[in-house]
């Protein structure tokens, strides 16, 4: 049987600097992998090939049987792959639930003469998908806040919020970009449950980039190791963390030791 | 149900007096008048809103579009509809109007929003000058001289119409989800398209829309003046429409209804400056896009403008007995 989820061999250069090479990752349904590694490792950059914001220069991303590559963004998210993005990206000036709506968008189901004429199916599809990302708001206690404007909402929920928005989606693979960012330890406590609670509840698979190495072995099943874009270590969270190789990538950067910690980091 | 009834019996009160102002002379017909620009000018600010605001790119084409819309209706009531007392007519003539700017909006937004970025207002300006200078060079319509003796169709009644109708219409897009589309893309095009917005397609079909009652408001400005000429789209025409958005605030159909009020208050009262309203419009807007981008409702509307359904539905608060 072909893998549900296949990188392979994919790489992607900016001019001269290659910022991930030979890069492979097999996911089967319902995994949760991290993927570490230092600052400017390329690991942002494997979640903009997988989503399509840049177009992979080498190598083949292959979801549920499709290649990726060459796809669009809307069409990948059409597909069921999400993400969220290291520095929030939320749509700031909107209302929480239309952030929400929004991703609802290419499952709605009226046309653009019914939209501009409030006709048809409009109000049925209007209060279907109004509930629909309701039903989310409540699941993420961020209900209350609904018709606020995404930016007026404490950080740690604008993140909540980037991830409800694309739960909402209706994706099964989830790409979490440092999602531990700027959080305190009891914070980075809860979203640990929180990441765990959300894969039972919407079937997920989750892909995630951290640095909080107690988040990474805390809930990660394998980690992926990558520095200067090639993968230098990959398996169980705690084989990796004696691994020699990959407490040297640390040791380079970090000064604490080889403690893969770096909560400090993001300002 | 209370809030349709009231919007109801406004509409229904605001109808009825289009139609008993001008029959009994209940203003004077420089008000008349007056009034019926802000009709028409009610409809440009929105739509232009629609782009300027709700998609966050920058046009200054808008008089453009409106050009094509009052050439395209005059021709139709002028040249082409036999002259008669049908009563479909005049609408079809506004219908084609608008449908000629929108097609033209789709030839203008192809290469316009080809690649992410900001190429709207270069292309937007050099679409404007093609339209004025291709309109003086065609004798048919009378070149530069513009054309004459159209009939004065647009009543009252029917301006008043076509101004709720166009507001209803994009107010419709706004709160739907192909215009949160559009939305979504003004905060942020790359998020925007990992929602699963198509965002090429969203940009050109917010754009036909604009361009779409652009032109309709060309063609009820046309049978108003019963005069038009390509010097009367030019770029002042589209300055003045951006102050009406800067004004009233991007973002918002209140605002532009606000706007466009204002602005066609204040022209009336610069009347008398004559030429210097030239230098006076264009200062306006390069001082409210430094001192108040939003401008007044900026982002905000009404709250009555939401349609119901778009409300959430909670459930009743519980009270402790
Ligand atoms: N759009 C871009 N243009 C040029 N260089 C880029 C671009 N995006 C990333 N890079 C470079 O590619 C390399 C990998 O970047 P990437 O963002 O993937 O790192 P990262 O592992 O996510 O790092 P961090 O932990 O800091 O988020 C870096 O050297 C970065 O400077
Ligand atoms: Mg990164």
């Amino acid at each position: 049987m072909k893998p549900w989820f296949q990188a392979n061999n994919v790489g992607h250069h900016f001019g001269g600097l290659s910022a991930i090479s030979g890069f492979n990752l097999e996911l089967r349904s319902g995994e949760l992998v991290g993927l570490i590694g230092p600052n400017g490792a390329g690991k942002t950059t494997v979640f903009n090939l997988i989503t399509g914001v840049y177009r992979a220069a080498e190598g083949s991303i292959r979801f549920q049987g499709r290649e990726l590559t060459g796809l669009t963004p809307w069409i990948i998210s059409g597909l069921g792959i999400a993400r969220t993005f290291q520095n929030i990206r939320i749509f700031k000036q909107l209302s929480v639930l239309d952030n929400v709506r929004i991703a609802h968008y290419r499952r709605t189901h009226y046309s653009l003469a019914e939209a501009l004429l409030h006709l048809g199916r409009y109000r049925r599809e209007e209060r279907r998908l109004t509930r629909a990302a309701m039903e989310i708001l409540r699941l993420l206690h961020l209900e209350s806040y609904a018709d606020e404007t995404a930016d007026s909402l404490p950080y740690g929920l604008q993140r909540r919020l980037e991830i409800g928005r694309a739960l909402a989606t209706g994706a099964s693979l989830l790409l979490l970009d440092e999602p531990a960012a700027g959080m305190n330890p009891s914070e980075v406590g809860q979203l640990m449950e929180f990441i765990g609670w959300i894969r039972g509840q919407f079937n997920l698979t989750i892909l995630l980039i951290e640095h909080q190495m107690r988040l990474v072995t805390g809930i990660c099943e394998r980690v992926l190791v990558l520095d200067f874009g090639v993968t230098i270590a990959e398996g169980r969270p705690n084989e990796i963390q004696n691994n020699p190789q990959v407490l040297e990538a640390y040791l380079g950067q970090a000064e604490d030791g080889g403690q893969m910690t770096d909560d400090g980091r993001q300002t | 149900m209370n809030r349709h009834w009231t919007i109801g019996l406004l509409l229904l009160a605001g109808a009825a007096l289009s139609w008993a102002i001008p029959r009994y002379e209940l203003l004077n017909p420089y008000l008349q008048a007056t009034l019926m620009y802000l009709g028409i000018n009610i409809i440009l600010a929105t739509s232009l809103n629609l782009i300027n605001g709700y998609l966050g790119e920058f046009s200054v084409g808008h008089a453009g579009f409106m050009a094509v819309g009052a050439y395209a209706s005059a021709i139709l009531t002028v040249m082409l509809l036999p002259v008669g007392a049908a009563a479909w007519r005049f609408p079809l003539a506004i219908m084609a109007g608008g449908c000629a700017a929108a097609l033209t909006g789709l030839v203008v937004a192809i290469p316009a929003f080809r690649t992410r970025g900001d190429y709207l207002a270069i292309v937007t300006l050099a679409f404007a000058m093609i339209v004025k200078s291709a309109l003086e060079n065609i004798n048919a319509v009378g070149g530069p001289r513009g054309l004459l003796g159209i009939e004065g169709l647009s009543t009252m009644p029917w301006i008043f119409a076509w101004t709720v109708l166009s507001v209803w219409v994009i107010r419709n897009f706004v709160y739907s989800n192909p215009g949160r589309g559009v939305l979504a893309i003004r905060e942020d095009e790359v998020a925007a398209e990992l929602m699963g917005v198509n965002t090429r397609r969203v940009k050109i079909r917010a754009f036909m829309i604009a361009s779409f009652f652009a032109g309709v408001a060309g063609g009820l400005f046309a049978h108003l003046l019963q005069f038009i000429s390509p010097r009367i789209f030019d770029i002042t025409k589209t300055t003045d429409i951006l102050v009406m958005v800067y004004l009233g605030g991007v973002g918002s159909i209140g605002g532009s209804i606000v706007g466009a009020s204002m602005f066609t208050v204040l022209q009336e009262c610069l009347r008398p400056l004559g030429v210097w309203r030239m230098v006076i419009m264009p200062l306006l807007l390069v001082l409210l896009m430094l001192f108040r981008p939003r401008g007044i409702m900026g982002l905000r509307d009404f709250p009555w403008f939401r349609p119901s359904v778009e409300c959430p539905q909670r459930p009743p608060e519980t009270h402790p007995s």
